[in-house]
């Protein structure tokens, strides 16, 4: 029985509370994020450099898409913007599919109660350290140890022992400069996916595993029909969150370049396109019509993405809820069947 | 044939194939922890090296004696070095060609703009500082305000809460590169380049964060407190402060640390504001020593590669617990 103190409490209404506890997120995320976003939109329809804050109409987006604009250069600017996006899908691909097999594989064996690994700690540990290192600092730790004369540590071990005659173009040279970005990301994200994916292997029922093995399934078979298909949700969101990564991808792109150069053209990617497009330290010189453009169709490709997990995620609740329900309403009538007069 | 010798077949073989499945696992895992491990390691050796031996045999395996010296010159000491070159003069080498003082004041002048031009792009003391500054304010700012979000959407009940809620989980994927040209743009107009408020401030608005508190809360963060402490004549704000901050002390801890190693090493927001090199941050100082294309003293430039992973790694190899166990609760969604 509630108490007369309860019951006043009940009675007043907490609603302010929970508007002024929430107002500080969106005073600053309206201020420092939404109008930004809006502002960006209305900068993809303004001009550039010279004509900075004049209208432009639907410019901006006909140059970089298909190279057609008043400035000149514009099919040269398409061809840039195509080319940036395309480097990012193949830098992300290149490093999300050896990423991806990578992390599945340890995380099964993580997981696998039957193999015995000592110091699985430890090998955690030192798998996820590359993640949280400083990306600009892994740019310059691969940048010195890549280098491409003689005088850095990898060319100069491979000359030292005769396995080429010149050194190797590891930051120019178009092809080995993309493998590199792809294998260093795929160095900084391995231990990441790792971890999450055994975080997802060790959310299914237990029992499910113990069944398989009973009933004699040898662990290919068990990987194959248990872990997988129940894994898939969980594959799913990685992959998108990858992509919506992979549109960013900036850090290891942008850095992993000889010294003089500002950036590797070879290594643009669309972050990188929109980054120096009106981050050139001046007002007067900066792309922000191109910049806003190539952003807002970078937002509208990351909307789609987003919203596929955020269905995923909801879907899967709400068909959870309705089998909840069903079971219940089986059960009820089971039971009214049964003893009819049991209530 | 007896039953042991039918039936212990089989089950040594299946012994053996898992010892052997562990010890190419194991093997693998070993292999992989030298992928991660050697090219730091690298990093570190190299530091300790002098430049002229890296350029003579770059690819060495231990430490040597010259970490002190590239240290020196980084803080610009080369008093020692400059002793060194003028002792010198006079002296005859190998090949009979005398050491002359013109030789000498050419070496110093070298020494001397090694120093000046790594001194300027990555001075390491006002690095750590402003990265502090910037990472260790954001951190109070996110887990504090997301805290108090999180709690204001689990514990009152009012009419725009579930929209709020749909809000923050929907902005939670946009990436911070789609609204970039126009932050900076409008940092321009309010004369917020070169200022340490726009990395700082919108740390108070992290919707990954209050996603991740309003799950903790709702696991366990029973109401009835809430209630209880009202009974008692707590004010709300209080009861936030004093009652469910504390009890939210474990998602707090591990958000935290997120927080800090994410604005420590955030090197694009940083460089677009920070355009002083005095205000630069270790990711932008960093990114200054790669661009240094005269003057390149390798010794050096691995030393401050090491400077600016260390003070992460140090974080990371205390903490590696909770960070993994953060990692992981991360990756359960819903």
């Amino acid at each position: 029985m509630a108490s007369a103190a309860q019951r006043r409490i009940k009675s007043i209404s907490y609603a302010k509370y929970g508007y002024m506890f929430i107002a500080p997120f969106f005073l600053v995320y309206c201020f420092f994020q939404i109008w930004p976003l809006i502002y960006t939109f209305i900068l993809s329809f303004q001009g550039n450099q010279a004509t900075n804050g004049q209208f432009v109409g639907l410019d901006n987006y006909t140059t970089i898409l298909i190279g057609q604009g008043t400035a000149a250069g514009a099919s040269a600017t398409s061809a840039e913007f195509w080319k940036s996006l395309g480097n990012t899908f193949i830098l992300w691909f290149g490093n999300f599919i050896p990423q991806i097999l990578l992390s599945l594989l340890l995380a099964v064996w993580f997981t696998d109660a039957k193999i015995k690994l000592p110091g699985k700690g430890f090998f955690k540990v030192v798998m996820y350290m590359p993640n949280i290192i400083t990306a600009a600092s892994v740019a310059a730790l691969y940048v010195n140890l890549f280098g491409e004369s003689k005088y850095y540590f990898v060319n100069g071990a491979l000359l030292d022992l005769g396995l080429v005659e010149d050194p190797i173009k590891f930051i120019s040279d178009p092809v080995v400069s993309k493998v590199m970005v792809m294998f260093i990301q795929t160095w900084l994200w391995f231990g990441n996916t790792m971890i999450m994916l055994m975080s997802g292997i060790m959310g299914i029922n237990p029992s499910l595993f113990e069944a398989a093995n009973i009933d004699g399934a040898n662990s290919t078979q068990v990987f194959t029909k248990v872990t997988l298909p129940l894994l898939q949700p969980i594959m799913v969101y990685t992959m998108i969150t990858s992509m919506i990564g992979g549109l960013q991808m900036f850090d290891i792109p942008y850095l992993y370049h000889t010294a003089g150069q500002k950036f590797s053209r070879e290594l643009e990617t669309v972050a990188v396109y929109i980054y120096y497009n009106f981050n050139t330290g001046t007002e007067a010189q900066s792309n922000y019509g191109y910049a806003g453009a190539a952003s807002i169709i970078i937002f509208i490709i990351t909307a789609i993405l987003g919203s596929i997990t955020f269905y995923m995620n909801r879907d899967k609740d709400e068909i959870a809820q309705k089998k909840q329900r069903k079971r219940a309403m089986k059960q009820y009538k089971a039971k009214m069947k049964k003893g009819g007069l049991a209530l | 044939m007896s039953m042991k010798k039918q039936y212990g077949q089989p089950k040594d073989n299946y012994h053996l194939k898992i010892m052997l499945k562990s010890a190419a696992v194991f093997i693998v895992c070993l292999f992989l922890t030298l992928v991660c491990l050697v090219p730091v390691y690298l990093i570190v050796v190299n530091a300790t090296r002098e430049s002229n031996d890296i350029a003579a045999k770059p690819a060495m395996f231990w430490f040597e004696g010259s970490l002190a010296d590239n240290w020196n010159t980084l803080m610009g000491n080369i008093d020692g070095q400059i002793e060194e070159i003028n002792a010198m003069v006079g002296q005859i080498d190998e090949n009979g060609n005398e050491y002359t003082q013109g030789r000498a004041d050419a070496d110093i002048r070298a020494v001397e703009n090694v120093a000046t031009a790594y001194s300027k792009a990555f001075n390491v003391v006002k690095g750590y500082l402003n990265s502090l500054i910037i990472a260790g304010s954001t951190t109070l700012l996110t887990v504090f305000f997301s805290a108090m979000t999180a709690y204001g959407l689990t514990v009152y009940d009012f009419k725009l809460r579930g929209a709020a809620y749909t809000f923050i989980i929907a902005v939670m994927m946009i990436p911070v590169q789609v609204s970039s040209a126009g932050f900076v743009r409008f940092m321009y107009q309010l004369g917020l380049i070169n200022n340490f408020i726009p990395l700082i401030v919108p740390a108070i608005a992290a919707p990954a964060v209050i996603f991740f508190m309003k799950s903790y809360m709702k696991s366990s963060f029973p109401l009835d407190i809430v209630e209880a402490s009202r009974i008692d004549g707590c004010g709300e704000y209080r009861t936030f402060l004093t009652i469910a901050l504390p009890m939210m002390k474990p998602a707090i801890a591990v958000q935290a640390i997120f927080a800090f190693v994410a604005n420590w090493n955030n090197y694009y927001t940083q460089n677009m504001i920070l355009k002083n090199p005095n205000m630069a941050t270790i990711p932008i100082m960093i990114s200054k020593v790669l661009g240094l294309d005269r003057y390149y003293d390798y010794g050096v430039n691995y030393l401050c590669v090491v400077l600016s992973i260390l003070p992460i790694i140090i974080i990371y190899f205390i903490l590696s617990k909770f960070i993994i166990a953060g990692v992981a609760l991360g990756g359960v969604k819903e």
